[in-house]
């Protein structure tokens, strides 16, 4: 079978190169850091790429909206009422006339800063928690896993809604509704992490030589564990960018008139049948960044570690 | 085997109460209450009203009392009145809609099942060539377009644009059930293909499927013969949860399609605080999620004879 033959072959290269490095010493080869490494592999793969370039268009287009938007997101216009895209209007208007291309230009902020945002509450919450965890694999990691149980017993919207229930709309309870929630991923794996790394010969060493635990923690496990983090954390922005849409779309989510493009959709699908445009262009958008993340976040996996690559 | 499953059903009962306590805890825990709904254009109620409510809720007795009074009654399986509709009991409200979400899930599900898991095997065994990257963009697809997006597509392209469904709306015909079916099963279709894909890959580099091609088998008995049992067993485990979370309804599938299952109870009741309602669906979940890993970890035992049931 040609599958088993061509990993059979790979493997033959992989022993040449091995014995051609023997002979010619490190030399031959200059000297990369992991991360210079991991940066060429990453530009190398063009879905990656692509993604990444996506990305970026969309963040510059959210930090410089107020430049670019050709009309104000909230004011309503009586003169120029759900128009079907046109030259004025490449997106259209809603039905108080509110231009949709404006919107969906303030709604790229909404998106970005929740995608990242949210990353960086759940990374300060779930990784000293997963750390301690790990490092410490007694009473702390016990409590934490039975926890962890409970969590995912829960239907996990449901959790959401709550928290946004019960704080209200706004940007910055979304952060913390999807902290809140989000966290216990990264700490499960952090817990991994460290679990398999403190068995670890050089831990040992460090340990021996004196190291204080929190000097351990941070110094010798932590960057070792950092690579799935920063992967899984890749992976969390679409996932976030998911629930402030979806929280937007019930209502519950971002406080108008702000606009968020599942807002838009929720505000708009209703009319769907007659003004198609209204729910298609945010909808679009949502799928477009989404996609874009998780092409990205699939590459940086690759490019971080290499023997992930194609599994 | 009996007693393994009998273990597993008696666990079951500490379980559903921690569930139960957790979610009685946070929901009384948190501001709001259901005498002063917060959901949009709700009309604040005179402070007379809302005693009068409170009394025949039994929400103005003391909290440890509320829950025992829960539990005595869902022992007896009674749930209670919904806060929000008013005239049925919510077991009545489920037991309309909650047939309605499980047929609609379980046709996704088979839609994910009978696509995703051929689509991986497929890709595995002809890596890095057409189809791999299909599946690779399938199961991109599947993870990174959320379904209420897909199904603003879907509509808008086969109600709207070809006008091959007619309407959306309803559950009565074979017609109303194909868009949801697809916006549901998209999701859970590329996340079985991606699974199924990497273990497929995962078994095919092992010594014993070199033996059995050393023995001289063909490739289609290798994959299906030897392969299958042991890479299908990773995308079984996530099964589970998957058939949970499926079955039970969704939100936005049900909502932009206007289906009537009970998906959208897990939003509305929510805001609505409807407390009666939100302890029996967060219930019926954790039954439902307990009951479908336990099948899984049967289907583990049958397929993988090492794995013991203890």
């Amino acid at each position: 079978m040609d599958v088993l033959r061509s990993h059979r072959e790979e493997r033959l290269a992989a022993t040449t190169a091995d014995r051609a490095g023997l002979t010619l010493g490190s030399l031959a080869r200059p000297h990369r850091t992991l991360w210079r490494d991991a940066w060429h592999r990453l530009i190398a793969n063009r879905l990656a790429l692509a993604g990444g370039i996506v990305v970026v268009l969309i963040a510059l287009m959210a930090i410089f909206a107020p430049l670019i938007a050709p009309y104000p997101y909230d004011k309503p216009n009586y003169s120029a009422v759900s128009q079907f895209p046109n030259r004025d209007f490449p997106m259209g208007t809603d039905l108080t006339g509110r231009d949709v291309l404006s919107r969906m230009i303030y709604g790229a902020q909404v998106s970005m800063l929740v995608g990242l945002g949210a990353q960086v509450i759940v990374f300060l919450i779930g990784v000293p928690i997963g750390a301690l965890s790990g490092y410490t694999a007694g009473k702390v990691d016990t409590i934490l896993m039975r926890f962890v149980e409970v969590m995912y017993a829960f239907p996990q919207l449901l959790f959401v809604i709550l928290i946004m229930a019960a704080l209200g709309r706004g940007l910055q309870n979304i952060f913390i509704a999807i902290g809140v929630t989000g966290w216990v991923t990264i700490a499960r794996l952090t817990r991994a992490e460290f679990l398999s790394i403190r068995e670890k010969d050089y831990i040992q060493a460090a340990r021996a030589a004196g190291a204080s635990p929190w000097r351990l923690i941070t110094r010798h496990m932590l960057p070792n564990a950092l690579t799935p983090i920063i992967v899984a954390l890749t992976f969390g922005v679409p996932e976030a960018i998911f629930t402030e849409a979806g929280l937007s779309f019930i209502g519950v989510g971002i406080n108008p008139p702000r606009p968020s493009w599942g807002q838009m959709v929720g505000e708009y699908y209703i009319y769907l049948q007659s003004y198609w445009y209204l729910a298609l262009f945010p909808a679009i958008a949502i799928a477009l960044l989404m996609m874009s993340f998780t092409f990205f976040g699939n590459g940086l996996r690759d490019a971080l570690d290499p023997r992930m690559q194609q599994r | 085997m009996g007693q393994f499953i009998l273990r597993r059903l008696v666990w079951l009962v500490p379980t559903l109460l921690a569930i139960s306590l957790v979610t009685f805890v946070v929901m009384h825990a948190t501001p709001g209450s259901p005498l002063q709904p917060m959901a949009a254009n709700a009309n604040p109620l005179p402070p007379a009203a809302q005693q009068n409510l409170a009394r025949k809720w039994g929400l103005d007795k003391p909290l440890h009392i509320q829950y025992l009074t829960f539990l005595k009654n869902a022992l007896r399986g009674d749930f209670g009145t919904s806060y929000v509709y008013k005239t049925s009991t919510v077991t009545e409200i489920l037991a309309r809609t909650f047939p309605v979400s499980l047929h609609l899930g379980l046709m996704a599900l088979l839609l994910a099942v009978c696509v995703g898991i051929p689509l991986g095997i497929l890709a595995a065994v002809n890596q890095n060539g057409p189809i791999d990257y299909l599946c690779s963009f399938v199961a991109t697809l599947g993870v990174a377009v959320p379904n209420f997006v897909l199904a603003i597509f879907l509509i808008v392209v086969f109600v709207l644009g070809a006008g091959v469904i007619p309407r959306t709306g309803g559950w009565n015909s074979p017609v109303d059930w194909i868009l949801p079916t697809i916006a549901l099963g998209l999701g859970p279709l590329g996340i079985l293909a991606r699974y199924t894909r990497s273990s497929m890959v995962e078994v095919m580099r092992q010594d014993y499927m070199r033996t059995a091609q050393a023995k001289g088998l063909g490739p289609r008995s290798v994959v299906l013969g030897h392969a299958l049992k042991n890479g299908l067993l990773p995308p079984l485990t996530i099964l589970g949860p998957m058939t949970a979370a499926v079955g039970t309804g969704s939100f936005f599938v049900e909502t932009l399609f206007r289906v009537p299952g009970m998906g959208r109870f897990f939003a509305e009741s929510m805001l609505a605080r409807d407390y009666p309602m939100i302890m029996a669906i967060i219930l019926l979940y954790g039954i439902f999620l307990a009951v479908m890993n336990l099948v899984v970890d049967l289907c583990y035992s049958v397929l993988d004879p090492r794995i013991r049931l203890t």
